[in-house]
């Protein structure tokens, strides 16, 4: 379903985000580098089967979300391959795309499209988002202008009616109060006992060893295991210990 | 086959919200918004027309229509690509989460300026008939350089997005470029003037004073453009957008690093 072979991902560094063209010529000319290179993701190579929920662990900074964005196909991969068969939906950030300026309605829809929706299925599932992320009465307003409670909870309603063949999370699990979070986690667990493939980035370890069949670890951009979900958690939790 | 074609339709849904969205944004949502749009270059018009058939006694034919027709085509330029410019860096929080071809941004952008100029079309239209002109089969041809226009903003809007996402002062630079623009564009001074001289010749050098003298031939003179005049306009149009593609084609991937 998903393989990963031997794929790594050199980063850009540098203070570049605010260089200007005077100052690049500048550096050029005194033969200053401008840019630094960083391995985010080294020599990662693993696959998925249908079905099964893959969940990534690793400390802060060690290519988690680099390496959904290589498989979201965001971000391509510097060397190796990655193949996936079927549909994706990568949900990397539940409030992307979301313009403060618009009306909850107008929003429902350019997030929806953004997630992979059509037309149609948004207007015909349009009734069940506004009631689900219990916003009847505030669809004309503005969006900047609800609660960031009420933000997160259409964010995560919109997403959930995801139908991918493969899934891709961010820690985006769990939104809003406990009467919502209980009603989110029944929707994620629907979602994924539907036979979807998920690859699951978390740091609630419970989170891990109750849902995913299998996980990966990552520290540094290196794998530092793969396999049964019990053993690596525990020896992550180990070494977070000592750390 | 079929996935693509989906992927395809996707696009396009995509695409209409995004230009639904900048189109809301740039006009606030409200009739006194596009009006406003609408308002600005008459109000130009109005000035530049005055100082130059009073204050400097210009006694070309149809001035106001010579002048309008420049200033329609200039002004969608400038506007179009200085928006196109910031298109990838104001969409950072979407390029970096989600799936999405990147050129949708800017095009969306693009649009948005391309309602308002095709608003301000309509006006000329309604000044050119106030002016005594009459509609001839030739007004047909316009779609021609409007199209190559297109192009060539195209192009050019995916050139500086590109430079802006890794230069920040391109937007100071680009400043200063289309102010001198401007003043090489015949937009108010009569170009006759430089007839035989070798300026005459460098104009041919500035695609935006090809496509306005297109638009002023068919509708002040009623005189159908020569063949290389057609085979020009294309011509720039095209380099543009070919350069523009290769620069996207080439760098896009590293958008994500400096956004």
């Amino acid at each position: 379903m998903i393989h990963v072979d031997d794929v790594s991902v050199k980063y850009i560094l540098g203070d570049i985000k605010e260089l200007s063209l005077k100052e690049f010529f500048i550096r050029k000319m005194r033969r200053e580098t401008i840019t630094q290179e960083f391995l985010a993701l080294n020599h990662i190579t693993f696959h998925v089967n249908k079905g099964e929920l893959l969940g990534i662990i690793g400390s802060n900074g060690s290519g988690k979300s680099t390496i959904l964005k290589v498989l979201s196909g965001i971000m391509p991969p510097s060397t190796g391959f990655v193949s996936i068969h079927g549909s994706i939906a990568p949900i990397l950030e539940l409030s992307a795309g979301f313009d403060g300026e618009m009306t909850v309605k107008e929003n429902i829809f350019l997030r929806g499209a953004l997630l992979g929706y059509t037309k149609a299925f948004i207007s015909e599932r349009y009734e069940e988002i506004i009631s689900f992320s219990e916003l009847s009465g505030f669809e004309d307003v503005a969006f900047r202008k609800l609660s960031s409670g009420m933000k997160s909870k259409l964010a995560f309603a919109l997403a959930s009616f995801v139908t991918p063949d493969v899934l891709i999370l961010d820690e985006v699990l769990s939104v809003g109060d406990i009467a919502f979070r209980k009603k989110s986690e029944q929707r994620m667990r629907e979602l994924f006992d539907s036979g979807v493939t998920t690859i699951l980035v978390s740091h609630s370890m419970s989170q891990i060893r109750e849902m995913c069949t299998s996980v990966l670890w990552l520290e540094a951009g290196r794998m530092r295991g793969i396999g049964g979900t019990k053993e690596l958690c525990d020896d992550y939790e180990q070494y977070m210990k000592t750390k | 086959m079929k996935q693509s074609f989906k992927k395809l339709e996707q696009y396009q849904f995509v695409f209409s919200e995004l230009v639904k969205r900048d189109f809301n944004k740039r006009y606030k949502r409200s009739i006194l918004g596009i009006l406003w749009s609408m308002l600005a270059p008459l109000f130009q018009l109005l000035v530049m027309s005055f100082v130059f058939k009073r204050v400097f006694g210009n006694s070309m034919e149809h001035y106001t229509i010579y002048l309008f027709s420049g200033q329609l085509v200039f002004n969608y330029f400038k506007e179009a690509t200085n928006n196109g410019m910031s298109s990838i860096m104001s969409n950072a929080g979407i390029i970096t989460k989600v799936t999405v071809p990147k050129y949708l941004f800017l095009i969306s952008k693009i649009m948005a300026a391309s309602i308002n100029f095709i608003l301000t079309l309509a006006i000329f239209f309604l000044f050119t008939i106030l002016d005594g002109i009459s509609f001839t089969w030739k007004f047909l041809l316009l779609l021609y350089p409007v199209f190559c226009l297109f192009l060539l903003i195209i192009g050019a809007g995916l050139i500086l997005s590109a430079l802006y996402v890794f230069f920040k002062d391109i937007q100071y630079l680009y400043d200063i470029f289309t102010l001198a623009l401007m003043y090489f564009t015949p937009i108010f001074y009569n170009v006759h003037i430089f007839d035989g001289s070798l300026t005459a010749r460098l104009l041919y050098l500035n695609p935006l004073f090809l496509y306005i003298d297109y638009i002023r031939s068919i509708v002040i003179a009623g005189i159908v453009p020569s063949l290389t005049s057609h085979l020009y306009c294309l011509f720039y149009s095209l380099f543009v957008l070919r350069i523009g593609m290769w620069i996207y084609k080439k760098y896009n991937y590293m958008f994500l690093y400096y956004i």
